[in-house]
């Protein structure tokens, strides 16, 4: 889905649901999920439906994943560092009280 | 802690005041939500090498130097921090590293900028769509370029510099979808007064616009009844096969700082968003907080840093006289522009899911309408509209405009969602490890 122009170089490693990808310092985990090819982040809660992220900038709560452990963080807002976990969650709709 | 302005944002607006409040020897808090400055518009700026430089242009690199003023001014810079309340007053609540604190303030400057107007066709929560910017901030902040077919479709300005952007870092730019009536309307610009500021800004439009067409990117204008299926977009008489489909209908205010505060907004019926009630240097009816920048309405980079400035001298107690001189010049097309790149896919179709949190789309929202939601508000009893996590940013403009719609009147009149604090999400690990502030805690 995307690939990365040399000049911004992947020389770290993150993990994406227990698969290690390669990330560039300066990527928040958002651009490291994208360039690793994922498109959809996470199942809608209400509707199970695939979302993946609309801004990119911290406004849609689209790209919500687990990241170290830690439900619901905003992947574009997390930066990358050595060996941080994402999780997505894709588990389907919520279940109705 | 207490100073003399806090800044919230490190775009060019929040950086030029930071830079000029410096100057005149206020002490000055900037709290902002990215890890590095420069805003969406310069967004990694400092990291970008020549390569990049060239893709983006002029108009990225002249934030360049703004970013070194503002990392060797004395101030007190503070990356990472999501503000999630303010009370005029003025005193601020925000979360850094999973810790939040409290800062006082004698001024708060919101420089909290714009965001990309939420485009709610059928099946644009797709992963495989996204905002234009969006796609912009992928490619300033990582480098990264979509592979496979990229269409772009809406209006606007950032519309076709995207398209030339991604044209230059390789992408294949299969088509560009405006949906604005009679898309020549660009071929008008050279004809226009060259004094004023803007007249740049349209002659750039008819330029990408040649350009774009001289690659062999497909033209279509006046397009409506835009829908993603997953790997094409279908418009009304046509379809087109795309990897990746870039939506764009110009950009809004982000209010919900402003809105949190108390503060009245005024609606723009061209632009159809919100904007807070400021006065042409930015000053609201609260005397301790102030607006710079697209917070305060759409007007482009090199006006938000002057109006940062204006902003930091006001604080200040100095005189803005030339440098408002000098923003009135800036801004002086605006209205022209407002008026040419009107965003128009602003009422949502039944199929088109409005409120992505909890799944609400166009007719959910008519039927509680006729329930008997009569404004934003009530649509948060009846269908639970704008309450999941991003708070109505997504769905709120969209859901005034159909209950204006449904209801006959004017948005103006049926208003917009109460935003309420925290105007972030905010664990309550962070709350209770705030030392001291029990008082802050037992407000929420």
């Amino acid at each position: 889905m995307f690939r990365r122009l040399p000049e911004r170089e992947a020389t770290i490693t993150v993990e994406i649901d227990g698969k290690p990808v390669p990330a560039a310092p300066g990527d928040s985990v958002a651009a490291a999920m994208f360039a690793a090819g994922v498109a959809a982040f996470r199942h809608a809660p209400v509707d199970g439906g695939p979302r993946g992220p609309w801004c990119a900038m911290g406004v849609c709560f689209e790209c919500l994943v687990e990241i170290d452990g830690e439900p619901n963080r905003q992947a574009c807002m997390t930066p990358v560092r050595e060996g941080l976990r994402v999780r997505r969650r894709l588990e389907g709709a919520r279940q109705e009280p | 802690m207490s100073v003399d302005l806090a800044i919230v944002g490190a775009g060019p607006a929040g950086m030029a005041a930071a830079v000029e409040a410096a100057e005149h020897g206020l002490s000055v808090v900037v709290l902002d939500d990215q890890p590095e400055p420069g805003g969406q518009i310069y967004r990694g700026i400092e990291r970008a090498g020549p390569g990049l430089s060239a893709i983006l242009g002029d108009e990225y690199e002249a934030g360049r130097a703004l970013v070194e003023d503002f990392r060797s001014a004395r101030i007190d810079y503070r990356p990472n921090s999501a503000v999630w309340r303010l009370d005029a007053g003025a005193r601020i609540a925000c979360s850094r590293d999973g810790a939040a604190s409290t800062v006082v303030a004698g001024r708060v400057l919101i420089a909290t900028g714009a965001m990309e107007r939420p485009v709610p066709i059928p099946g644009a929560e797709r992963p495989g769509v996204m905002g234009a910017g969006a796609a912009q901030v992928l490619l300033k902040a990582s480098g990264l370029v979509p592979t496979g077919r990229v269409v772009l479709a809406g209006s606007g300005p950032l519309l076709l510099l995207v398209g030339c952007q991604l044209l230059d870092a390789g992408a294949e730019v299969a088509a560009v979808l405006e949906t604005t009536v009679g898309g020549d309307y660009l071929d008008a610009a050279p004809s226009l007064p060259r004094a004023l500021s803007g007249w740049r800004d349209l002659a750039r439009g008819v330029a990408m616009k040649r350009r774009l067409r001289r690659a062999g990117v497909e033209f279509r204008s006046g397009v409506s009844g835009l829908a993603a299926t997953g790997d094409a977009v279908r418009f009304d008489g046509g379809e087109i096969a795309c990897d990746l489909l870039l939506l764009h209908e110009g950009v809004a205010p982000q209010t919900h700082l402003s809105r949190q505060a108390g503060l009245r907004h005024r609606w723009h019926a061209e632009q159809r968003h919100w904007a807070p009630a400021v006065d042409s240097l930015g000053r609201t009816e609260e005397e301790t907080v102030l607006v710079a920048g697209d917070a305060g309405g759409i007007a482009g980079a090199r006006a938000a840093a002057l109006s940062g400035r204006i902003a930091a001298r006001l604080a200040a107690g100095a005189d803005p006289a030339r440098l408002a001189a000098a923003l009135d010049r800036e801004r002086a097309m605006r209205p022209l522009l407002d008026r040419l790149f009107r965003p128009h896919t602003v009422l949502p179709a039944d199929e088109a899911l409005v409120c992505r949190c909890e799944s609400l789309t166009g007719g959910d929202i008519r039927q509680a309408v006729r329930d008997g939601a009569m404004g934003p508000n009530q649509l948060k009893a009846f269908a639970r509209a704008g309450m999941g996590p991003c708070q109505g940013r997504m769905c709120g403009l969209a859901a005034a405009e159909i209950v204006a719609d449904e209801r006959g009147l004017p948005v103006e009149e049926v208003g917009s969602f109460r935003i309420r604090p925290p105007i972030k999400p905010l664990t309550l690990g962070e709350l209770a490890a705030m030392e001291g502030e029990t008082a802050e805690a037992e407000a929420l």
